[in-house]
């Protein structure tokens, strides 16, 4: 510690901190414009120049390292003139166009100005015109505004992982950019909107649509992946205009995914669901919620009185709140059925019977950053959880060595040290050979239960990711979303709680969505002998209710939700959204709220729980889930369905200690049958189709990560199955078929065709897993 | 995109740096790339960033930082004449004029058969030689007397 | 000293360097494993002060470089010669290019640099080829590489050819440069001696630096101090340009009088009369004739009249010239080579010419001298490198000693100098002796 003194206040500050930092400590604001806490510094806006005891020159505080007895002004008549000097500069060729501009009242530079502009303008020259550039359908420019502060460059590089922006050309001259006709691709690309001082990057969904003050605020958690980003929603008239992070260090820091800043678009859709409809005939009819609801009741009842309870079966999105999926199993339970799921691209469920708690992370997020070994299997980190990936990223960068086994090697625009490119069924076999070689380069005997099923020898590449490994001081093995979904996702979470426990680390799950923790928490799983999500549809109900998922895109096996939910008497459909796919085989919609119209919780992934409440009234007649199961449940009339608010049924749902729940590990399972394919399907859920909602917003779906889907593989598996890159094929899986093009794409296991899944374009398929076939058409 | 020989020059520029530190060789290659195609198009700057692992705008970041990259098309010779202070004093300036007239052309413009571009430089090292310019970046002629610059654009085959 | 003896066609050559008794120092160093403190010691004894411009004390900072620093060290050679006036690093690597070769050798034995790189000047392909040529020779004689001269002493030396960028001088724009980016200086500190080359510790010198040290070794620092004067050692090249009968370069003892250097450069063209004269390279405060002939040419001399002896630039004017005209032309060139990262200095220069300009062609206001000041006094000191200065000090010191001139632009929208006297001194001019 140093003691230093910031305006006559004495403080004592760590060594390495910079002026900035001890004053920030201090409570004492510096203006800047080019620092920012989580860049590296490039001190060259100068707005921060500060006096410093004995220094002949004013130092800039963001660069500046603190000594002993350093003694700071920061307010003196030294320090004041060198920062309105700057201001001056900064201000010349800046245009006065403040009653215009979208930054209006949240600028940085405005706000400094007033305090250390001058009146009027020395600058009598021209000023300087810069060309705006195209960076895509998420970020506009006015790139005259741009004060070179160059975070937007310094964020892409860093934080982004990519240099998608630079400074180019030099003096006056220097303007921001892309390369020529390149957009910013990043899935984090929103943030240069917020991290720009001034008006020259705004968010263009947003463009004109309201003044900062005419908004309203309210904070709100993200409903999409598993980190569970805090918000901010600023809405006007009860529409919501914007979504801004809130900070929060141990979750999405200052960070927000486009996925979080811009799906709220989709909540203005046309398609939205506004009123509740009952099919007659063929023919749908928008009626009162009354008439609906007796609809429902009466029909649930009578299927369960004519065929049994268990003849039900109810089906949830894992991006419902804890109170929805509670309250939907209380219901589902009530009616005698034990049949609730709401881990619907699932489809290995053996560990159900032998789980000692919910999956999750297996560390607090903000752990990440300590972690020096990182496993990660079967993922699309980039993708499945962009903020997450940043958060390795940034850990990789202080050293975190990351291997990873899966059947891709997407570019997650971070260092990994070894790699097994092996297709899904070959997963087990490969963590099976690196708890092989880890007990070997431990000394250790390997878990009874697994001792026979192990391979007998361990490869070059999972020895040598076992060694990485077993070097580690603190070990992380993570499954990611393509691992959970794999047909033998219960065999992979067994192998890698194992090697986890071999080199001394945690096993976790990073969780595909908003509430994957949670619905394990709110019990939405199937009871003792009741069906989980792929039992029943495969063993099809008579009835379901569906809650915020639609068949073609949120299932494991569309085909096979078609057919299910198609065949059946009576399906229920509670959804914000009139999504064709659920017309067709809906016999009821219910119009419920989707996120920022209803109040509600998620539990992330490292089982925080997060209440909200609504931010916004719910569109024409639609209705809280939350509120429409309460009274389906009165007037079922079970019993426990009195619940004054949200805030009631959560206490229910999580009573207790949540940390006490969540447990990575399984006992004894199931053998599985491996049936050889000669080509296996890999299925990816492209970030921006991944849910109802995100789905829907119009900017997201112009951005690159929603470019139609192609079919991958790998020039030799291409030359394998005879067909050209570039060809167009027909893809076949039992249950349908789809014609797709087929591009070359060594960064796939070789035997294996990439296919996205949540895309209309490959709706048309069956399971997310397993044999597909390719053909030139 | 690039030749044969071209590639060869730049591996060995490549060469020089630590293996890790590929970028380094940005400026060479870039040279050598204008020099082999007469200027620097966008696609040349890509392929050169993808040939050094480097992102795109990274090289063109380093393309426009430095003068005497073109990111325009030039004509056959390009002729850089140094008009700075200590140039400009002995004549700097007055040689520059008379290539204008010459020429028909004022800086940053190429004659209309595509033979000439003229340019403003800035120092080159050289002001003792003064008047002084530059042929194709690479090439300096000093002392550039009336008499001197006949005699180059003679050999360059203007008139 | 460095060019005595060296001449066009073949001083440069190996061979000819050897006849001159050149390589003796490293083969002594390295023969007899002189202790690194020893060179250090010899080189503190000399007060070599750098070539660069700075003037900082080269052993000095090559005691800075950390002794047990792991891994690799770097050394850079500054031959990125861009300050206007300035072209006698160009005559070093054109006439005696192994004497840098040999110097840098003997810096990485000093300072346990495992590579160096020479960041040579873009407008001087034909030297960076010649200077190519020349490591080829020292390659080949082991005079640099793997285990030199037999030794276990390694120093791998590469030339990087700069393209075009004043500010690649500036020496860490001249690391970020070799590391393949944008000339962008860096914020200190970290000093390069801590964070250099690729984040390695990194000692940076100028050519004739480099090139002074083969000479102190072989002399002795003693030796070398007693060429020049106290706290000023040894021999300097002066590149004189300008107004004068025969510009070149000219190397003399450090304190010889102003007055006789001029007479070594042919003495003023056309006999005219000597007007002011800026003696460190265009970011040098410039210096009116009369102050001028009072000064011997060494740091403390220059420095006391209020100028800089900087790289030894030393541009004559006479009286034909128009200092507006000959400002504007300066500020016009820091304008145009500001690297543009931070904003003083982007914003700034571009003010500075556009103010000076307006003045030379006839729309200066009245209190634009007192805008110039001030705009300059907002620059100075409060940028990332010394460039803002550099582009201030020539406005701050036209303004200061030609004041008058400035102010006649303003009132009667013309020159002070008649308009047929003007550029009388200037016209294409080529030295008989060339
Ligand atoms: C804008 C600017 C330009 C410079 N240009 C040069 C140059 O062309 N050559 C040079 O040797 N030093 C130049 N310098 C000085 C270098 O930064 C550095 O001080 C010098 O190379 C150190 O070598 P020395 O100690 O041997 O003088 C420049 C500095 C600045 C701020
Ligand atoms: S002073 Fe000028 S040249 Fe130096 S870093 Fe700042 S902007 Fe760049
Ligand atoms: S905030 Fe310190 S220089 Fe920009």
């Amino acid at each position: 510690m140093l003691e230093i003194e910031i305006d006559g206040k004495q403080l004592a500050v760590e060594d390495g901190s910079t002026v900035m930092d001890a004053a920030t400590q201090a409570g004492v604001y510096i203006p800047h414009f080019c620092y920012h806490k989580k860049l590296s510094i490039a001190a060259s806006c100068r707005m921060c120049l500060v006096q410093v005891e004995k220094a002949p020159k004013p130092l800039p505080a963001c660069a500046t390292p603190v000594t002993a007895g350093m003694k700071v002004w920061t307010r003196s008549e030294a320090a004041i003139k060198a920062q309105k000097g700057v201001m001056e500069f900064l201000l010349i060729n800046h245009p006065l166009d403040c009653p215009i501009c979208d930054q209006g009242g949240e600028c940085q530079l405005q706000d400094i100005a007033v305090g250390y502009g001058g009146v009027t303008s020395r600058y009598q020259e021209e000023k300087r015109v810069v060309f705006n550039k195209n960076l895509g359908p998420l970020v506009s420019t006015d790139m005259t505004r741009c004060i070179n502060c160059t975070r937007c460059v310094r964020f892409t590089t860093e934080i982004a992982g990519e240099m998608e922006l630079g400074q180019a050309f030099r003096g006056e001259h220097a303007e921001i950019m892309p390369f020529i006709e390149k957009t910013v691709d990043s899935e984090l690309s929103g943030n240069i909107i917020d991290l720009c001082p001034v008006g020259a990057l705004t968010s263009k969904p947003f463009r004109f649509s309201a003044r900062t003050w005419e908004m309203s605020r309210r904070r709100a958690v993200s409903p999409h992946d598993s980190l569970g980003a805090n918000l901010i929603v600023q809405t006007k008239h009860d529409v919501v205009m914007r979504v801004l992070p809130y900070e929060n260090e141990e979750l999405n820091e200052c960070w927000l995914s486009d996925k979080d800043r811009f799906s709220y678009e989709g909540l203005n859709s046309d398609e939205r669901l506004t009123t509740p409809q009952i099919k007659q005939g063929g023919e749908w009819k928008a009626v009162d919620w009354q008439t609906a609801l007796e609809f429902v009741a009466n029909g649930l009842a009578g299927v369960a009185r004519d065929h049994g309870g268990e003849a039900i079966g109810a089906l949830a999105s894992p991006h419902a709140t804890v109170e929805e999926l509670f309250l939907l199993q209380k219901l589902t339970r009530g009616l005698g059925s034990g049949n609730v799921d709401f881990r619907l691209r699932q489809s290995d469920f053996r560990a159900d019977a032998a789980r000692a708690g919910a999956p999750w992370l297996g560390m607090k997020v903000a752990e990440v950053g300590e972690l020096n070994r990182l496993l990660v299997i079967g993922s699309f980190l980039r993708k499945d959880n962009p903020l997450l990936a940043q958060r390795v990223r940034q850990a990789a960068r202080r050293g975190l060595h990351v291997s990873v086994v899966g059947p891709t090697a997407d570019d997650w625009l971070l260092p990994v040290r070894q790699r097994a490119l092996v297709a899904p069924s070959a997963m087990v076999d490969s963590l099976g050979q690196i708890v092989v070689a880890l007990a070997a380069e431990k000394g250790a005997e390997v878990d009874a239960l697994l001792r026979d099923r192990l391979p007998a020898q361990a490869g070059d590449e999972a020895r040598a990711i076992a060694a990485s490994l077993a070097s580690g001081r603190k070990v992380a093995v993570w499954l990611s979303n393509l691992a959970v979904q794999d047909r033998r996702a219960a065999e992979l979470q067994q192998l890698a709680n194992e090697i986890a426990r071999l080199c001394g680390g945690r096993a976790g799950v990073i969780g595909e969505a908003a509430n994957s923790v949670g619905g394990y928490l709110a019990a939405a799983l199937p009871s003792a002998g009741g069906l989980d999500a792929r039992g029943m549809l495969e063993q099809a109900r008579k009835a379901y209710v569906v809650l915020g998922a639609e068949p073609d895109l949120d299932f494991a096996n569309p085909a096979l939700t078609r057919a299910a939910l198609g065949t059946a008497q009576l399906v229920v459909a509670l959804s914000a959204f009139d999504a064709e796919s659920l017309r067709e085989v809906a016999d009821v919609m219910l119009p419920v709220a989707p996120f920022a119209e209803t109040s509600g919780t998620f539990v992330n992934c490292e089982g925080r729980a997060q209440s909200f409440v609504a931010v916004a009234r719910p569109q024409g007649d639609t209705r809280p889930a939350w509120k429409v199961l309460r009274v389906l449940g009165n007037l079922l009339a079970l019993p426990g369905f009195d619940y004054q608010d949200s805030e009631a049924v959560r206490d229910e749902a999580l009573a207790g200690d949540i940390a006490t729940r969540l447990d990575n590990r399984v006992g004894e399972i199931a053998p599985f049958a491996v049936v050889p394919a000669t080509c296996e399907r890999v299925t990816d859920v492209p970030i921006h189709f991944a849910d109802p909602l995100v789905r829907r917003a119009p900017a997201l779906a112009r951005s690159r990560d929603a470019a139609a889907p192609v079919a991958r593989a790998s020039a030799a598996t291409l030359a394998a199955l005879g067909v050209e890159a570039g060809a167009r094929v027909r893809l076949a899986q039992e249950g349908g078929r789809v014609d797709l093009a087929i591009v070359a794409d060594d960064g796939v296991a070789a035997g294996c065709v990439r296919v996205p899944a949540a895309h209309p374009a490959t709706a048309g398929l069956g399971a997310m897993s397993g044999a597909i076939s390719v053909e030139r058409i | 995109m690039l030749s044969q020989e071209s590639l060869q020059q730049i591996d060995r520029e490549v060469a020089k740096y630590p293996p890790e530190q590929k970028q380094s060789a940005v400026m060479a290659a870039l040279r050598i790339a204008q020099v082999e195609k007469g200027w620097l198009a966008n696609e040349t700057i890509e392929f050169v960033a993808n040939y050094l692992g480097m992102p795109p705008i990274a090289a063109y970041e380093v393309a426009s930082f430095y003068n005497m990259y073109d990111l325009q098309p030039v004509g056959r010779h390009k002729i850089t004449v140094c008009t700075n202070l200590p140039c400009a004093l002995s004549g700097g300036v007055h040689a520059a004029e008379y290539l204008k007239e010459k020429l028909g052309i004022d800086f940053n413009e190429t004659t209309p058969d595509g033979l000439f571009t003229l340019k403003e430089g800035e120092c080159m090292g050289a002001c003792g030689d003064a008047p002084v310019l530059l042929h194709n970046n690479h090439r300096m002629c000093s002392w550039m007397t009336k008499e001197r610059i006949d005699q180059l654009l003679a050999e360059l085959g203007g008139k | 000293m460095i060019l005595a003896g060296c001449d066009g066609d073949r001083s440069w050559r190996l061979q000819d360097y050897l006849a001159r008794g050149g390589y003796a120092a490293l083969k002594k160093i390295v023969a007899e494993k002189i202790p690194q403190e020893t060179i250090i010691a010899e080189l503190k004894t000399s007060v070599l002060r750098g070539r660069g411009g700075a003037g900082f004390p080269t052993g000095l900072k090559w005691s800075f470089m950390p002794r047990s620093f792991p891994g690799d060290k770097y050394l850079a050679c500054n031959s990125d010669e861009g300050e206007p006036g300035t072209f006698k690093d160009r005559d070093i690597l054109r006439y005696n290019p192994h004497s840098v070769i040999e110097g840098m050798a003997i810096a990485a034995y000093a300072m346990g640099a495992a590579r160096g790189y020479n960041y040579i000047h873009g407008e001087i392909f034909e030297i960076y080829q010649r200077f190519e040529e020349a490591l080829e020779e020292a390659r080949a004689a082991q005079l640099i590489g793997q285990n030199i001269l037999g030794s276990d002493f390694s120093f791998e030396l590469f030339a990087h050819h700069g393209y075009g960028a004043y500010i690649c001088g500036e020496e860490t724009a001249l690391l970020e440069s070799i590391e393949g980016k944008k000339g962008q200086p860096r914020f200190k500190p970290p000093f390069p001696a801590s964070y250099g080359l690729y984040g390695k510790p990194t000692t940076i010198n100028n050519t004739e630096t480099f090139a002074s040290v083969p000479f102190i070794m072989n002399m002795g620092g003693e030796g070398f101090l007693n060429l020049g004067k106290p706290n000023n050692g040894g021999m300097k090249l002066f590149s004189v340009s300008g107004h004068v009968n025969r510009p070149g370069n000219y190397e003399v003892p450090m304190g010889t009088p102003f007055a006789e250097l001029l007479e070594m450069a042919g003495g003023m063209r056309g006999g005219r009369k000597l007007k002011a004269v800026i003696p460190g390279g265009s970011s040098a405060p410039v210096v009116p004739a009369g102050i001028m002939m009072d000064c011997t040419m060494d740091y403390d001399s220059i420095s006391k009249a209020g100028s800089m002896l900087g790289s030894g630039a030393v541009i004559v004017m006479d009286e034909t010239t128009c200092m507006v005209k000959a400002l504007e032309r300066l500020s016009y060139f820091y304008f145009e080579e500001s690297c543009g990262q931070c904003t003083p200095c982007r914003e700034g220069t571009g003010w500075l010419y556009r103010v000076v300009h307006r003045i030379e062609h006839g729309l200066g206001r009245p209190d634009d001298l007192d805008l110039l000041n001030s705009v300059t006094a907002n620059i100075m000191g409060r940028t990332i490198c010394a460039l803002g200065d550099a582009a201030s000090m020539p406005v701050q010191s036209f303004v200061k000693h030609f004041g008058d001139e400035f102010m006649y632009h303003i009132e009667n929208k013309k020159c002070l100098v008649p308009p047929e006297v003007q550029y009388a001194g200037s016209q294409i001019y080529v030295s008989p002796s060339c």
